[in-house]
């Protein structure tokens, strides 16, 4: 009887067979647990206390030594195969958990957000802007004057005398008393005279404003407008030169193909001049030339006026108007559009031109 | 200027193949803007030719008088024609529709039996011809006109009119001459000088007395008289056709004469009745007191610069702008004093606007006429008056002629060149200037002589104009010179784009207002009668008598814009506008200048010190819903605070620091406005610095009354500010940012209700001390538990040392000075 030191129904559970069928058994219930909750359900019975792998390691001290350390080594393999089979699992459930809660967090992400309505610039302010970058982008610098204007900056200085035919033809608002004489500037022209009153030659500067005729508001009119006017009074300045500049313009304004066209024409302020228009591929009536603005060579009796030697510097002068402008590249076909302020109008073209 | 190409064809060797794009192009290389040209009888066809009547057959069994006609249209060739009309007889010469024609309107004519006839053709009215509104008879033509003949070519009913648009420079353009001059000159083919066909009266003793006082306004007068003139005799068909095309109401033969030579050689006449004028035609300035009765029956008051023609009865026209009633030429005229005169532009265009009075002659002769067509023209409206009115030319013509030779214009020869950029050989500028009518003198400096119908060629640069025009502005190349170094945008520029942009940014719409003002608007939002904004400049033309003021405030505007969007249906509007306004201050009156020198420093300072001062404002204006309702829930009212914190976001992107108290200030509702003041360092009275409050413009709800009136709900809120007056931004100094943790502390303080928010926030500032990283108020709470009268405001402070975390002793150290000096300031206590 000495020869039994242990007894052999608990040796049993070291055997090969019930270990295999306890790890079996483990990863059975393992896979079968669906979720993290039934997961964790299962495992006290296969690696808890008295999940049947521990059990059997608590048999191997009433093994002989020499069965001892076989029996030890499967009874260690054995647990750490289940619990490699239930890490394994444990992922796979968190992970299906983490898919699934994103996917129960879904919105509908097409619902509108408009809680602050967005603000936009007035096209007239975005296409000055862009007009204003692309000089100051080649050196030129941005003038300004009031719109409250001498006359004699408006007139005389731009060498349109009191008896001028063109003074007339301006259609001007004058200021009350007269003896201000003082008017709404009816180009941005005064600002060339301020300009070179204020400056020495070379002169690169660039004017935008608003400016004023007394026409009725209709389709194609209004009194209150805006201009932009290039200004440059260098050495050796030529018609040549601003034929390039107004091309560049063009292009900078209406695309690669755009250029202009010149037609001889008259300003006081000016000698030559000329209208020109603007080759516009992508007008909405399809490609054409859209009549743009005026310019010339600084009339030498506006650089005398203003102190600027004419025999040692020569200028070009052009202008736009902005409307005409934004007409021509965006299809305004009633200029009410532009000064009337609705907003439905001045949305539609938000930040930038 | 409406002209018939067919007319302009006289003086111009029109190519055969040339079409009227042609021609409108070269109109236009020549600088001449063509404004219309349209092909008209286009839609009428067939056989349409002159008549005779050789008799009638007068039919009187109908309700109307019905005649049945023998026409001859062609030789051998008669035709029986029915007509209702009768103001005709045998021997007149007519228009007759033949079967097969297509009058206006698609209108065909067929040979048809009516009223027991068959008739063979139509004989046509004025208005069946689209010639006119006279339907009541028809057209009969002059004898001369040629049986058989093209009705369309005599009538002058199809073909191409050219309707330009002409320069103030261009004066002699107002005439068949000119425009023929350019437009061969643009086809570069041969023009005919209609003055060169003209003979010249004979000189020989003055056919009337007539004494020019004021050489100096007149520089040179012909006269001529025809008499012996059939008064009924009509203007022929072809002249009323050309001025009626040109705009011009055919009168009678003697008026339509000088209209017509007007138009053809550009000088404008007056044709007196010469039995009429009482002694000799004096001309001279006017005199105080005297008056002037002008053709359209208007009395006018003379005004002593105004240039008269005058005889024994006292002023009997108005020179050069319009003739006098007293003299005029009426249907018994048979004798006609032609006058052809020169007249100085200046006084022609003071006269013209003195007396709102622009006519074809003083646009004319303002823009400059040839003085050598004075002499022409009286010939030729001497023999049209021959030919055509059946008189004889006085013999003589008067020619006083006290012109001063024009100067030849000093060019040098590369000038041209030079200006244009374009390398113009020698004989092209001699021959450009040549071309144009100038003689031209010397090689390298040249002495270049105008032709006289050019006035405005004075200077060097207008005969560059001209090299260049006539080579073409085509053939100038293109080339970017090259600008030195900018600054880019000023600061102040810089600063009016950020804004814009940051207010569009944060829900604005930018409106741009006309600046226009009804001064009633200034008792609307109730301004003090001592209000600076109510000293607004004034308009002496303004475009609505309604709104003659310019703006002093961006609000009337803005407000406008926003009552606009509304009545269209937008209810959440949140507009922002940047605008100038005008401020007339105590201006002088600038110093009178010349345009022959560059004004002195003083007189520049005195011109520019004249000009009143235009500040840049902004201004913003809510109404209805700053945040819209949606699916997310109810949505939010624009308030004041929305106005206020506009002001908050300029300040803020125009990088400066803003303070705002209660204020009061029309239109605003008086205990929701907010003054917005920002602090200068001032130099006060001992010189030293120190700070100085400066309001800049108001902000919150608008006053109810003020609403009402202008038909606005109520909780309509506005901002504006001087943003001119906003300091300019100091350079930032970069903050220390600290990486320790900071230390949070709440605290609720009670205190009256009339304290601002803003003095405690700034009492638990200054008593915070140096750790005080930032404080927000973030609970408002009003009731029983505070008590009567009081409120209580929670503040989240933050504290944090830039170099250690701070201890819990420190911060409430910290914290109960905060309290301390808020408790000292505003008698705040903290919440129990």
């Amino acid at each position: 009887m000495t020869e039994y030191t242990y007894d052999p129904k608990q040796v049993a559970l070291l055997s090969s067979e019930s270990l295999e069928d306890a790890e079996a058994a483990a990863v059975k219930a393992f896979g079968q647990a669906g979720d993290l909750d039934a997961l964790a359900a299962v495992r006290p019975a296969h690696l808890g206390e008295r999940a049947p792998v521990n059990q059997a390691r608590r048999e191997l001290g009433a093994l002989p030594p020499q069965a001892r350390a076989d029996a030890g080594r499967r009874v260690n393999l054995t647990r750490t195969d289940i619990q490699q089979a239930y890490e394994r699992r444990l992922e796979e459930l968190t992970a299906e958990r983490d898919e699934r809660v994103l996917r129960d967090q879904v919105v509908d992400v097409t619902l509108p957000w408009e809680r602050r309505p967005r603000g936009a610039r007035h096209p007239l302010t975005s296409i000055t802007d862009r007009i204003v970058d692309v000089f100051v982008g080649m050196g030129y610098e941005v003038a300004e004057g009031p719109e409250l204007e001498a006359e004699w900056l408006n007139f005389d200085a731009l060498n349109i005398g009191p008896d001028h035919p063109t003074r007339t033809l301006m259609d001007t608002f004058f200021v009350d008393p007269p003896e201000s004489r003082l008017v709404l500037r009816t180009h941005t022209s005064p600002v060339q005279a301020r300009t070179m009153l204020a400056r020495t030659p070379p002169i690169y500067v660039i004017c935008p404003g608003r400016t004023y005729r007394t026409d009725e508001l209709d389709a194609t009119h209004t009194p209150v407008f805006g201009q932009v006017e290039g200004l440059v009074v260098d050495r050796g300045i030529t018609m040549a030169h601003l034929k390039g500049t107004l091309d560049h313009f063009s292009r900078s304004m209406f695309g690669p193909q755009a250029r202009t066209r010149w037609r001889p024409s008259y300003f006081p302020f000016t000698e030559p001049s000329a209208e020109f228009d603007v080759w516009f591929a992508e007008h909405r009536d399809g490609p054409r030339w859209a009549e743009w603005g005026g310019c010339g060579m600084v009339n030498p009796r506006v650089l005398v006026a203003c102190g600027i030697d004419p025999t040692e510097y020569t200028g070009f002068a052009f202008g736009m108007g902005l409307e005409r402008t934004l007409q021509i590249r965006h299809g305004v076909s009633d200029i009410r559009d532009v000064v009337e302020g609705d907003v439905r109008f001045t949305r539609a073209f938000g930040m930038e031109l | 200027m409406r002209v018939a190409l067919s007319w302009l064809a006289e003086y111009v060797e029109l190519p055969a193949a040339v079409t009227a794009e042609d021609v409108d192009a070269a109109f236009v290389r020549m600088g001449l803007e063509v404004e219309e040209i349209a092909t008209v009888g286009a839609d009428l066809r067939g056989p349409l030719v002159i008549g005779e009547v050789l008799e009638i057959e007068e039919l009187t069994e109908f309700k109307k008088p019905i005649r049945y006609c023998q026409v001859r249209v062609g030789p051998e060739q008669a035709r029986g024609i029915v007509c209702g009309a009768t103001n005709f007889a045998v021997g007149d010469h007519v228009v007759v529709a033949l079967p097969g024609a297509v009058l206006p309107g698609g209108f065909e004519i067929a040979a048809r039996k009516t009223y027991g006839h068959v008739s063979d053709g139509m004989i046509c009215s004025a208005r069946e011809l689209d010639l006119g509104d006279d339907a009541a008879g028809i057209l009969v033509l002059p004898p001369d006109s040629p049986v058989g003949g093209d009705g369309k070519a005599v009538l002058g009913l199809t073909g191409t009119i050219i309707e330009l648009a002409i320069t103030p420079d261009r004066g002699y353009c107002l005439s068949l001459r000119g425009l023929a001059r350019e437009l061969a000159l643009g086809l570069q083919v041969p023009f005919r000088d209609p003055a060169a066909a003209v003979t010249l009266l004979p000189g020989g003793p003055a056919p009337y007395d007539v004494r020019v006082h004021d050489t100096a306004g007149c520089d040179r007068f012909v006269a001529a008289v025809v008499e012996g003139l059939d008064p009924t005799r009509p203007s022929p068909l072809w002249m009323v056709r050309r001025l009626a095309t040109a705009g011009v109401r055919s009168i009678s033969l003697a008026v339509d004469v000088t209209n017509y030579v007007m138009l053809e050689l550009g000088q404008p006449m007056h044709a007196f009745d010469r039995d009429r004028v009482q002694g000799p035609l004096v001309v001279r300035r006017g005199a105080a007191g005297e008056q002037v009765r002008t053709l359209d029956g208007v009395l006018r008051q003379v005004h002593p610069e105004d240039l008269l023609l005058t005889d024994d009865s006292g002023p009997i026209g108005l020179a050069a702008v319009m003739g006098g009633l007293s003299t005029e030429v009426v249907d018994s005229t048979s004798a006609v004093l032609l006058e052809a005169a020169h007249w100085d532009p200046v006084t022609v265009a003071r006269s013209a606007r003195r007396h709102r009075l622009v006519s074809e002659a003083s646009k004319r002769f303002e823009r400059g006429v040839d003085p050598e067509m004075t002499r022409v023209a009286a010939a030729r409206a001497a023999a049209l008056l021959v030919e055509y009115g059946g008189g004889r030319v006085v013999s003589g013509v008067l020619d006083v002629d006290h012109r001063v030779p024009r100067q030849p214009i000093l060019l040098d020869a590369d000038l041209p060149a030079r200006i244009a950029g374009v390398a113009y050989r020698p004989e092209t500028v001699t021959g450009a200037l040549t071309d144009i009518g100038c003689a031209v003198e010397g090689s390298a400096s040249l002495a270049v002589l105008p032709p006289p119908w050019r006035p405005d060629l004075t200077d060097p640069a207008d005969l560059c104009e001209e090299v260049t025009r006539v080579d073409g502005y085509d053939a100038v190349p293109s080339i970017l010179p090259l600008a030195p170094p900018g600054r880019g945008l000023t600061a102040g520029q810089r600063r009016r784009r950020s804004v814009g942009r940051a207010l569009a940014e944060a829900g604005y719409v930018e409106a741009t207002a006309y600046p226009f003002l009804d001064p009633g608007v200034f008792d609307l939002f109730g301004l003090d009668p001592a209000d600076p904004r109510r000293s607004a400049a004034r308009l002496a033309n303004p475009i609505s008598e309604q709104e003659p003021a310019m703006r002093t405030t961006l609000l009337p505007g803005l407000l406008k814009t926003l009552v606009r969007n509304r009545s269209r249906g937008q209810r959440d509007v949140a507009l922002f506008e940047l605008g100038l306004v005008f401020l007339p201050g105590e201006q002088s009156a600038p110093p009178l200048l010349g345009v022959d020198r560059r004004p002195d420093d003083e007189e520049t300072r005195a011109l520019l010190a004249s000009v009143p001062q235009q500040p840049w404002h902004v201004a913003v204006a809510l109404a209805g819903q700053r945040q819209p309702a949606g699916w997310w829930g109810p949505g939010e009212p624009a308030t004041w605070g929305d106005a206020v914190e506009a002001a908050r976001v300029v300040a803020a992107t125009a990088g400066v620091v803003l303070s705002v108290r209660a204020g009061q200030q029309a239109p605003w509702h008086p205990g929701r406005c907010a003054e917005l003041v920002v602090s200068d360092r001032v130099i006060g009275h001992a010189g030293e610095l120190h700070p100085g409050d400066r309001v800049i413009g108001h902000a919150g709800e608008l006053h109810p009354g003020v609403l009402a009136a202008l038909e606005l709900p109520r909780g309509v809120c506005a901002m504006e500010l001087d943003l001119d007056a906003l300091p300019a931004a100091a350079v930032v100094p970069a903050p220390t940012i600290s990486a320790f943790p900071p230390a949070l502390v709440d605290v609720a303080l009670v205190v009256p209700v009339g304290v601002p928010a803003v003095d405690v926030e700034q009492a638990l500032t200054a008593g915070a001390g140096k750790w005080l990283e930032s404080v927000r108020l973030f609970d408002v709470f009003t009731g029983a538990q505070v008590g009567e009268g009081r409120r209580s405001l929670a503040y989240a402070l933050s504290f944090r040392a830039p170099d250690r975390t701070l201890t819990t002793e420190e911060v409430t150290a910290a914290r109960d000075a905060a309290v301390a000096e808020a408790g000292r300031r505003t008698g705040a206590e903290l919440r129990g």
